[in-house]
């Protein structure tokens, strides 16, 4: 019955976009409409991974092989674990609350927006799915295009500058995986990921191969000292865009180091671990003291993004050190499923944090921290989110944000506790960017006489952000659910950590 | 008997659905609506708190200790949700629920006329539910979550006036402070499941002893004793969530919140929520003789610093969040010479008398129409009799004054540090004795200020409609906020006044806020006679609280110990009482009988006065380095980092440096042929000079 679930899962946005461009601009009505119902579909067919996929099997599921280029012995080949589950999740439901929040926000062809934003979609899961490197390279580089499309037509004032360094750094990146690959393909004739997993190289191979790939993906999370695309990305894209990129595009970043970099090339990541860990503290630290600086709501989020994906490069390298020097597996375990779990809340709440902003951009048309002020004071229940999700970036518990920092900071303890020192200092730093951010926007009497014209959040908003604050508070209040998806998944990629290839 | 987990999950929940019913359905159920709702949670959960505490005492109930859910199970790492109720839960739940009712009740009349009226019930139910959540856990995740939550809600109850700058920008202070607390305290978690491999109160107690010997490798060559690093970290997040030294900074900030909150959260319950954490893990802290001379010597010295400043302040709200401040510095001093029960008794006494005088500040408040600064009261008592006679118990149990619950407490914690001998104690114990002294000194001055000597005031005109009516209500929260700033700009012509000018005469408050006085006043004056044999020196605590019998100063001074009123007839002629009694005569004869002197003494000592009023000048050094410096720091990192070196030279510089190349590259094709034939010329010679220069040695072979 679920044979083809995963391909469906992808190709369904994708066609879906199709009878929403021909809609066109002359019936945006009708556009959003289809559009929602193609999301709204995703999500339901997605929704059936849940009882389609096993949880306690460890082994990818669900399935899918053709041969695609037989000359290349490439595969159109999909299968699933728990970690891509949840992550399929998150980008179906971010979906859905993406189309109805640029629902009436989009009046400049929205239906070439709504059909981008579903293509999106399509090839965003696809990443999640791909068990064959070049199948998995199509998608992680196909993706680029509608996003390049989202920033560059409905975009800011500074869009042409934001997509090309966009597009330019993750390219730039990608190319070196490429190059990987291909060395990999030469040497074991396949691009199948589970036999590349088992193919041994030696230390020099595994070197050279891990920075190929530590490129690529620092680039996406994005990590210390290539992460000034995302900034001026966020700041130039719509909502929309922003909302996407920071809640499911960063995670491919995360998803690459568990999908390439640990199972193929063991032995230099826990060589190079401490490098990606010294890189983490940075984001946390460094960042964070320059997210306080910000002037530009969306670029503060965008940083505090960077400084929240450290915990996810953290999580999953402190995990050598706790399997290797330490032989602790609980707490690599720990330190893992923090990474994951950080990914699926930084999703949520860096996702309503833009939305947040979007919200009052739509209102006052401005994203300067200076111009706001006193907003509780005319949209108290917008007021209510915003200091929620506020709550949920500085990582209070009850919300989400937690759950994955405070598991990455005890596991990194167990590693060594200078890094959990580091590590721990986002509590800190974390509340002191968020919660100035909220005493200037949100707090204190009305200055701004624009301000006072703000209008209150509408049903269509207010659902958006509901659905945001109720995705955060119940991985907040019960992470359990979603662990018990990735344990064995996780379980599966510690046990791998031991294995010497060399 | 066993106790029920219904009954707990009720307890816990009654508060979190009042906090939803009035938050959420603040606007259709109406003030009257939010107030019933919330109270009724509390009524609920205060009842089946004393029922519990009954079962528990006198019903022969064994500790509870169970899981209600799982939050997260990774490996062999199990991490709940769940409930650990002793004899110390429930007493701590008796007080937080009975304080938290009456400070509801109070809000009926202190908020009558604010326009966030159900926002406010809304909060301080909820953070009834974060600190019943707190107390009750039985294990370190929750006790996080609790600890946490109880910051976010003082955040918002500091801020409840979000117009007015100050407010804003105190509750930005108190929750940055607090998460340097909890910085530590997060760390000490982790150090706790690294040593112990557990989360579980039950279980990381039993294996407690294991920690002995362990140590922590900081670098190669320095090791650290495993229980001193759990109990210093931990420690450092009861620095933060108690006020101590140097993280106090924030507690007098607080006061920008409504007064019934500073009662209920910067008095009587979230602030002790350190003292009780401590006492909570007395089993590790028993392991670290280190750890415990730490403590001592940081609640010391908040002991009698923090009571010094409270004698230079003129905001009677001030003062009694100074003498807070100080008292907890008993209750940490307590805890540091292993007293545990004792600073958990004085938690208890604490709670009542100065949530009374919070209370009673904030009854003041009212009657002066907003005006928080003593130099414009004076002989308020003839006409508020029952906040006077109230506020003066409070006041005599504060001051530690025989027979009063002040006193069996205070006097304990005094007689305790004397009787240790742990490293630093000499130091505690001058600390404690001349605080004891500084104690009395503020709180008769503030008594004198507000009830006694010249009216300070004069009351101008009257408006045209009934005033006395209503008046309290109207003058609580018609300003919105704007009300303790003097000078605040006002279009209201009621308000704009001078200070020590009122529309109308002082009078007592209303019932809802005299009652809950009374309700306090009677525990502050006898709760303390009545519970000091079983719970000091009557191991009342059993299991709750583990002392190591080397440190047992309690159970050295329960061989003295006969009876209460003995205990307090022989206080009378003791050192502290000494120490009131002069402060009372001196305090009499400057405040009553000769008001010019205190003017005097204050130029007379002008450098010792300006160190007191700046406060040690702690809160600027904090500023300037930690708010100015951390943004100095950020804005550095930014533009030298981000933006120069990385945008700057690697990122729009590499980008310049292929247009530079291409643009070099792109002039070399000039199209001319004799360009060309040049290059080519060129090009020959470098290349067989290059040939003659390094490769005649190969060219030979």
């Amino acid at each position: 019955m679920f044979n083809h679930l995963l391909s469906l899962l992808i190709w369904l946005p994708i066609v879906g976009a199709i009878p929403v461009l021909l809609a066109g601009s002359a019936r945006p009505g009708l556009a959003r409409w289809i559009s929602l119902l193609v999301a709204v579909l995703a999500f339901v067919a997605s929704l059936f991974l849940l009882p389609a996929y096993n949880a306690a099997d460890s082994a990818m599921q669900l399935t899918e092989s053709h041969v695609w280029i037989a000359s290349l012995g490439v595969h159109y080949g999909l299968a699933v674990d728990g970690i891509s589950v949840a992550l399929i999740l998150l980008t179906t439901f971010v979906t859905i609350l993406v189309i109805v929040g640029a629902w009436e926000v989009i009046q400049d062809k929205p239906h070439q927006y709504m059909a981008a934003m579903l293509v999106l979609e399509g090839l965003m899961i696809g990443v999640f799915c791909a068990t064959d490197a070049l199948l998995f390279y199509v998608f992680f580089e196909a993706m680029l295009i509608p996003m390049f499309i989202l920033i560059g037509i409905w975009g800011g004032p500074r869009r042409v500058y934001a997509t090309l360094k966009f597009f330019i750094y993750t390219f730039l990146g990608s190319i070196f995986m490429l190059i990987g690959l291909i060395y990999l393909y030469l040497k074991a004739g396949t691009f199948d990921l589970h036999t590349l997993a088992m193919l041994p190289l030696t230390m020099k191979e595994q070197t050279w191969l891990f920075f190929a790939f530590l490129i690529a993906f620092a680039v996406k999370v994005p990590m210390v000292p290539v992460h000034t695309w995302l900034p001026d990305a966020h700041v130039e894209a719509p909502t929309g865009g922003s909302v996407v990129l920071a809640a499911v595009m960063l995670k491919i970043g995360g998803y690459g180091f568990l999908r390439f970099t640990l199972p193929i090339v063991p032995d230099a990541s826990e060589h190079f671990a401490w490098l990606i860990i010294v890189l983490s503290l940075i984001a946390v630290v460094y960042i964070g003291y320059v997210a306080l600086v910000q002037d530009d709501m969306k670029k503060l989020v965008a940083y505090s993004s960077v400084a929240h994906m450290g915990f996810v490069t953290l999580g999953i390298f402190i995990a050598f050190m706790l399997v290797r020097d330490a032989n602790n597996i609980d707490a690599a375990k720990l330190g893992m499923q923090g990474a994951m779990v950080q990914m699926i809340s930084h999703g949520f709440v860096s996702g309503a944090m833009f939305s947040c902003i979007g919200v009052m951009y739509d209102r006052l048309h401005t994203r300067q921290i200076k111009d706001y002020g006193g907003v509780i004071n005319v949209m108290p229940w917008f007021g209510f989110f915003y200091v929620l999700f506020a709550m949920a970036n500085s990582g209070l518990p009850g919300t989400s944000g937690f759950v994955g920092e405070f598991m990455v900071v005890l596991a990194s303890f167990a590693a060594n506790p200078w890094i959990a020192l580091f590590a721990a200092f986002t509590l800190i730093i974390g509340a002191a960017y968020t919660l100035w951010m909220v005493k200037r926007v949100l707090w204190g009497d009305v200055t701004n006489p624009h301000v006072r014209e703000m209008k209150e959040i509408n049903g269509r908003e207010t659902f958006v952000l509901a659905a945001f604050a109720l995705a955060v508070l119940a991985l907040g209040i019960w992470p359990q659910p979603l662990i018990h998806l990735m344990d064995a998944s996780v379980s599966q990629l510690v046990q791998q950590l031991a294995v010497h290839k060399i | 008997m066993q106790l029920s987990t219904s009954i707990l999950l009720t307890i816990a929940l009654a508060p979190l659905v009042g906090c939803l019913l009035a938050g959420f359905l603040g606007k259709p159920i109406g003030r009257a609506g939010a107030h019933s709702v919330t109270i009724l949670g509390l009524l609920i959960s205060c009842a089946l708190s004393f029922y519990v505490l009954y079962q528990i005492t006198a019903g022969g109930a064994p500790a509870y200790n169970q899981d209600i859910y799982t939050w997260f199970e990774i490996g062999r790492l199990h991490v709940s949700v769940g409930f650990m109720v002793d004899r110390l839960t429930a007493m701590m739940m008796v007080v937080v629920t009975f304080v938290s009712l009456l400070v509801h009740v109070y809000t009926i009349g202190y908020m009558a006329d604010d326009p966030g009226y159900q926002r406010f019930f809304s909060y301080i139910s909820l953070f009834t539910f974060a600190m019943l959540m707190l107390v009750m856990s039985n294990n370190f995740m929750q006790l996080f979550f609790g600890w946490e939550g109880v910051g976010l809600v003082s955040y918002l109850l500091i801020g409840f006036w979000y117009k007015r700058p100050t407010a804003i920008f105190a509750n930005l202070k108190a929750f940055l402070v607090n998460r340097v607390g909890d910085f530590g305290f997060l760390l000490g978690i982790a150090a706790v499941l690294y040593f112990l491999n557990t989360l579980d109160y039950a279980t990381a107690f039993a294996s407690a002893p294991s920690l002995i010997g362990k140590t922590l490798a900081l670098t190669a060559n320095t090791h650290w004793d495993a229980a001193t690093v759990i109990c210093v970290l931990l420690f450092v997040g009861a620095m933060g969530k108690s006020a101590q030294v140097p993280l106090h900074v924030w507690l007098p900030d607080s006061m920008e919140g409504p007064t019934p909150i500073s009662a209920l959260i910067h008095a009587a319950t979230m602030v002790t929520a350190g003292i009780f954490m401590v006492a909570r893990m007395s089993p590790f802290f028993e392991l670290s003789e280190g750890a415990l001379s730490f403590v001592m010597i940081i609640g010391a010295t908040g002991a009698l610093f923090t009571g010094l400043i409270g004698i230079v302040q003129n905001d009677i709200k001030r003062v009694v969040a100074y003498s807070t401040l100080s008292q907890l510095g008993y209750m940490t001093v307590a805890l540091g010479v292993s007293a545990y029960a004792g600073a958990v008794f004085h938690l208890m006494t604490h709670a009542f008398f100065k949530a009374l005088l919070f209370l009673g500040a904030g009854s003041v408040i009212i009657a002066m129409h907003h005006e928080q600064d003593m130099r414009y009261m004076g002989g308020l008592r003839k006409y508020m009799p029952i906040t006077w006679i109230t506020m003066w118990i409070g006041s005599l149990a504060l001051v530690a004054i025989p027979f009063t619950s002040g006193f069996y407490s205070k006097d304990a914690i005094i007689e305790a540090v004397g009787e240790s001998h742990r490293w630093g104690s000499g130091y505690a114990y001058v600390c404690v004795l001349v605080g004891a002294f500084v104690t009395a000194l503020y709180t008769f001055r503030q008594m004198y200020l507000t009830f006694h000597g010249k009216e300070r005031f004069v009351v101008v005109g009257h408006h045209g409609h009934a005033h006395d009516a209503h008046a309290v209500h109207h003058d609580v929260q018609a300003h919105d906020g704007h009300a303790d700033e003097h000078h605040a700009p006002s279009d209201d012509p009621h308000h704009a006044h001078k200070p020590g000018e009122l529309e109308h005469a002082p009078h007592e408050s209303p019932w809802v806020v005299t009652l809950p006085l009374i309700l306090l006043a009677i525990p502050s004056l006898l709760v303390g006679f009545f519970t000091i044999g079983p719970m000091l020196f009557g191991d009342w605590f059993g299991q709750a609280i583990h002392v190591e019998e080397a440190n047992n100063v309690l159970g050295e001074l329960g061989h003295e110990f006969h009876g209460a009123a003995a205990m307090a007839l022989h206080g009378f002629a003791s050192w502290p009482f000494a120490l009131v009694a002069l402060a009372f005569v001196i305090t009499t004869y400057i405040y009553l009988f000769n008001p010019a002197m205190a003017g005097k003494i204050k130029n007379a000592l002008k450098p010792l006065w300006t160190v007191l009023d700046r406060k040690y000048w702690v809160d600027d050094v904090y500023f300037a380095i930690f708010a100015r410096g951390g943004v100095a720091l950020g804005r550095l990192f930014w533009k030298a980092g981000d933006a120069a070196v990385i945008d700057g030279a690697m990122v729009n510089g590499s980008a310049g440096l292929v247009q530079r190349v291409a643009g070099g590259v792109r002039r070399l094709q000039s199209g001319y042929l004799y360009h060309y034939a040049f290059a080519m010329i060129l090009g020959l010679i470098l290349l067989l000079g290059g040939f003659w220069v390094f490769g005649s040695g190969q060219i030979g072979q």
